[in-house]
C-alpha cells in the first residue's frame, strides 16, 4: 500500500500513485454498491464524527452513508447550533471531541486551514470536507473517478473549469489533482473571479468560454454563490449567464463526446442551462453524487488502515 | 553637593572604561578597535575610570531605538506590561522603546498620555510615547497635537488605521506642520487591503487565503508622499515592504521632502512562504511579501532609501494565535530578536555593521529628535555590547516578553547581546543572568 498519510487534508500533499490507489479502491466500492453489497465491515467498531461548521446537506449525507456502509458508528454534529455560540474556540471544541476518542473526524469549516489546525491537535484521522477557499479533496477525487469512468483514463485530457474560481475550494483541489495526473487544465471565468497568480500553477486562463471550451474533453461548471452577485464581482445574473453560463451553444465548442460536470447544488439558469444539466448523454452530475459515496468510503477505509497500523 | 558630584565624575569615581571593544560608529559609518569611557551617564573623553569592562574584541554600539513598540498598557497588560517589554528590550539591546498609541483605550488625549508615562517608569529602558493622529483612530477629528506634544508625544500615528478621508488627513498634516510635529503613516490603500491576511499570488491562492497585492502599498506610499509634499509636514512611513512603493519614495527624497521610511525586521528576513501550513505567528501587517520584494527592501535599506528598522513588537497571547489563519490576531514580538535577526543581513553580506546601526539606532533617534544613536563624547551612554557571531537556537519560552509569539521559534540565529546600558546604568548582564 502506498498511501502514507494520517489525514486527508488536501490534494496538494498527495502523490499520483496515492491518488490512483484511492481511486482504485473507490472504483471497487462503487461496483460493490451497484451489486447491492452495501454492508461492508472495514470501519466496524470505529467512530466517525461529522463536524460541520458550515451547512452542507449533500456532503454530510454522503460522508454519513459512506461511513454506515462500512460499518462505522456515525455521529453528526451541527456546529453552528452548538458551542460556537458560546464562544468556544475551534481548538477547544476539537480537544473536547478528541477526549471522546473518535477514530475519524470529518470537518467542514468556513476558514481556510481549519482542518490543518485541527489535525495538529487531535489523535484521530481528519478528513477535510471543505475548508474556506482552500481545499475540498474528496470532491476532487470523486470528480476524478467520474472522469476516469467516463473517459477511460485520467491523463492527457483537456479539462475546462468554469466560473467562480477565486472563491472555490473545489476548483483548487481539482486543478491540483488534474495537474498532478498530467492533464491540460483551463480556467474560464470573469477576471474578477480569478485568483491572483493562478497562471503560475501551470494552467491556462481565459475569460472567453468559446476559447476555454475548445476541444475540451471535460467541462466542469462551478456554483456561483449568491453573495458574489452583490459584491461588484459581476454586474448581474443575466449578464453572467449570457457570457459564462453553460448552454448547448457554448458546449458545441467542446469535443462532441465532452462530459459536463457540476459539484452541486446547481443554480439552473445562472451557471448552467437546466435542460443541459438533465441531458443524460452529456451530464454526469448524478454519477458524481454516486461516486462521492464510493470515494469517501475509500478515503475513510485507507485512513482507518493507516490508523490501525500506526496504533 | 553638585560640585562634589562633578568632581567625582572628573576624578573617575563613577566612570567606566569599556576596554578593547570593536566600536561601531553609525555617524561616521566606520568601526575601530579601541576603548570607550563613560562618566556621569554619558560618553566621555579619555580619563581615569573606577570600573573596567573587558570587551575582549566584541562589538560595542549605540543602543537600539525601536519605533513602534506595542505595550499592552493600558488595556492588555496580560499580553505585555511596561516592565516585561522593558525587560525584553534590555535583553535585546534596545535602549529606547518608542511605544505605539493603539492601546485600549487609544492614546488620543494628554491625560491618557500622562497616565501611560507614569506606568512607563517600570521599564528599565527609556520609553518615548506616540499619540494618535485622530481621535479614537477614527479618521474624523484631529487630536490636540499641541497639548500632546507638550505632554511628551514624539510622533503622531493612527497606525494601521489608515485615515481614508484625504481632506481630513491633509488638514491634520497641515496643522502638524505648523507645530513641527512628526506624523507616522501606514502606507496602504485601505480599500484594496480590506479583509486581506496575506500577500496575493500563487501561494495565497493555493492556501485559499484572501490576499492583497503590493499595489495597495504603492498607492498608500504615493498618496501619503503627495500629501506630505503638499503640506511640508515631517512624515515617516512606518513600513515600506515591497519594490512597488520604492520609486515614489526615492523621488520624494530626491526632491528634498522631509520624509523618511521604516521597515520591519520581519519583512527584511522572512517571506510569504514562511507562512507554510497556516502558521499564525507569521501573520503580520502588512503581510509578509514575496522573496523579490524582500530583496528589494533589503537593497533599499542598504542604499539608504529606507532609513529605519523596527521590530514592530506586537505581543499576542496564545489564544489570539491558536485560531484559523484568517481569524488569528496579527503581529509578532520582536524586541529580543531584533538584533540577532538583523545580523542575518550582515552575515548574508547585504550590509555592514555601522551602516546597519544607522537604521537601528542613529536614524530613528535623529528622526524623533532624541539624543543617542552615537558614540560621540557627550551623548548619553545608551550602549549595547554584543557578540555578532555567537550562534544559538531560539526557544520562544525563554523570551522575557509576556507573549511568546515570535516567528523565530526554533530558528538558528547568530548575535548575542551580552550587556545593555541605559544612561551608563547596566540593565542587562547576560553573564550574570546565566552564571
Amino acid at each position: 500500500m502506498s498511501f502514507r498519510h494520517r489525514h486527508l487534508l488536501g490534494i496538494e500533499p498527495l502523490r499520483p500513485a496515492e491518488i490512483t490507489e484511492l481511486l482504485d479502491l473507490a472504483q471497487h466500492y462503487a461496483e460493490a454498491t451497484r451489486r447491492g453489497d452495501t454492508h461492508g465491515t472495514a470501519l466496524a467498531g470505529l467512530t466517525q464524527v461529522n463536524m460541520f461548521f458550515e451547512n452542507s446537506t449533500r456532503t454530510q449525507a454522503s460522508f454519513e452513508i459512506a461511513g454506515k456502509r462500512l460499518g462505522a458508528d456515525v455521529m453528526n454534529m451541527a456546529m453552528q447550533a452548538s458551542s460556537l455560540n458560546k464562544g468556544e474556540t475551534l481548538i477547544d471544541t476539537a480537544l473536547t471531541l478528541n477526549a471522546m476518542r473518535p477514530d475519524l473526524l470529518v470537518v467542514r469549516h468556513p476558514h481556510s486551514g481549519a482542518a490543518n489546525l485541527l489535525a495538529e491537535k487531535v489523535n484521530c484521522a481528519v478528513l477535510n470536507a471543505g475548508d474556506g477557499r482552500h481545499e475540498h479533496p474528496t470532491q476532487a477525487l470523486l470528480d476524478a473517478l467520474t472522469i476516469r469512468r467516463a473517459k477511460g483514463r485520467l491523463h492527457r485530457l483537456t479539462v475546462a473549469i468554469c466560473g467562480d474560481i477565486a472563491h472555490s475550494r473545489v476548483a483548487r483541489s481539482n486543478l491540483i489533482l488534474l495537474g498532478k495526473m498530467e492533464n491540460r487544465v483551463r480556467l474560464v471565468g470573469p477576471p474578477t473571479l480569478m485568483p491572483a497568480g493562478v497562471e503560475a500553477l501551470g494552467v491556462e486562463v481565459t475569460d472567453d468560454m468559446a476559447e476555454g471550451l475548445r476541444d475540451a474533453d471535460v467541462v466542469m461548471m462551478l456554483r456561483l454563490q449568491r453573495e458574489r452577485m452583490d459584491g461588484a464581482f459581476i454586474p448581474s445574473e443575466r449578464e453572467y449567464f449570457h457570457r459564462f453560463g453553460l448552454d448547448a451553444g457554448k458546449l458545441r465548442h467542446a469535443r462532441p463526446d465532452a462530459i459536463v460536470m457540476h459539484p452541486g447544488p446547481m443554480n439552473r439558469g445562472v451557471e448552467i442551462d437546466g435542460t443541459l444539466a438533465d441531458d443524460i448523454n452529456r451530464s454526469v452530475i448524478q454519477e458524481q453524487v454516486e461516486m462521492g459515496v464510493a470515494v469517501r468510503m475509500a478515503a475513510m477505509d485507507i485512513l482507518a488502515r493507516n490508523l490501525r497500523a500506526g496504533a | 553637593m553638585r560640585r562634589g558630584r562633578a568632581d567625582a565624575i572628573a576624578g573617575g569615581m563613577d566612570a567606566t572604561l569599556f576596554a578593547d571593544a570593536r566600536l561601531i560608529d553609525p555617524v561616521s559609518g566606520t568601526e575601530r578597535r579601541g576603548d570607550l569611557r563613560v562618566a556621569g551617564g554619558r560618553i566621555a573623553g579619555p580619563g581615569p575610570a573606577a570600573e573596567r569592562i573587558d570587551c575582549r574584541g566584541r562589538c560595542l554600539a549605540p543602543g537600539l531605538v525601536d519605533i513602534g513598540v506595542k505595550v499592552g498598557e493600558p488595556g492588555e497588560r496580560h499580553k505585555e506590561s511596561f516592565r516585561t517589554a522593558g525587560a525584553a528590550a534590555a535583553r535585546g539591546g534596545v535602549t529606547t522603546m518608542v511605544v505605539r498609541p493603539d492601546t485600549i483605550p487609544v492614546i488620543d488625549a494628554p491625560e491618557l498620555l500622562e497616565q501611560a508615562r507614569g506606568r512607563a517608569a517600570e521599564s528599565p529602558v527609556r520609553v518615548r510615547h506616540m499619540a494618535t493622529l485622530t481621535r479614537g483612530r477614527a479618521g474624523r477629528e484631529m487630536v490636540e497635537i499641541g497639548f500632546l506634544r507638550d505632554a511628551g508625544a514624539v510622533a503622531f500615528s493612527d497606525g494601521t488605521h489608515v485615515v481614508r478621508d484625504t481632506r481630513i488627513l491633509s488638514r491634520c498634516l497641515t496643522y502638524a506642520r505648523s507645530l513641527g510635529a512628526l506624523v507616522i503613516g501606514h502606507p496602504q490603500d485601505p480599500g484594496l487591503s480590506a479583509g486581506a491576511v496575506i500577500t496575493s499570488g500563487k501561494f495565497a491562492s493555493l492556501r485559499g487565503l484572501p490576499g492583497v497585492s503590493p499595489l495597495a502599498e504603492r498607492m498608500g506610499v504615493e498618496r501619503d508622499l503627495a500629501l506630505a509634499g503638499a503640506t511640508g509636514v515631517a512624515y515617516h512611513l512606518d513600513q515600506v515592504t515591497c519594490a512597488a512603493g520604492l520609486p515614489a519614495l526615492r523621488r520624494a527624497k530626491a526632491e528634498g521632502l522631509d520624509v523618511t521610511a521604516g521597515t520591519s525586521i520581519h519583512h527584511l528576513t522572512l517571506n510569504v512562504l514562511d507562512v507554510a501550513d497556516y502558521r499564525t505567528f507569521f501573520k503580520v501587517v502588512p503581510p509578509l511579501r514575496e522573496e523579490d520584494d524582500r530583496l528589494a527592501t533589503v537593497e533599499a535599506l542598504a542604499d539608504g532609501t529606507i532609513d529605519v528598522i523596527s521590530s514592530m513588537h506586537t505581543p499576542q497571547d496564545e489564544e489570539s494565535k491558536r485560531l484559523p489563519f484568517e481569524e488569528a490576531a496579527p503581529g509578532a514580538v520582536g524586541l529580543e530578536t531584533l538584533l540577532p535577526a538583523a545580523m542575518r543581513l550582515v552575515h548574508g553580506g547585504h550590509i555592514d555593521l555601522p551602516i546597519l546601526w544607522r537604521a537601528l539606532s542613529r536614524n530613528p533617534a535623529r528622526r524623533l529628535g532624541l539624543e543617542g544613536g552615537t558614540l560621540e563624547v557627550g551623548a548619553p551612554a545608551d550602549l549595547v555590547l554584543f557578540d555578532p557571531d555567537a550562534p544559538f537556537v531560539l526557544d520562544r519560552w525563554t523570551l522575557a516578553s509576556k507573549s511568546k509569539n515570535t516567528p523565530f521559534d526554533g530558528a538558528r540565529m547568530e548575535g548575542r547581546v551580552i550587556g545593555t546600558w541605559v544612561g551608563g546604568v547596566r540593565v542587562w548582564d547576560r553573564d550574570a543572568a546565566h552564571a
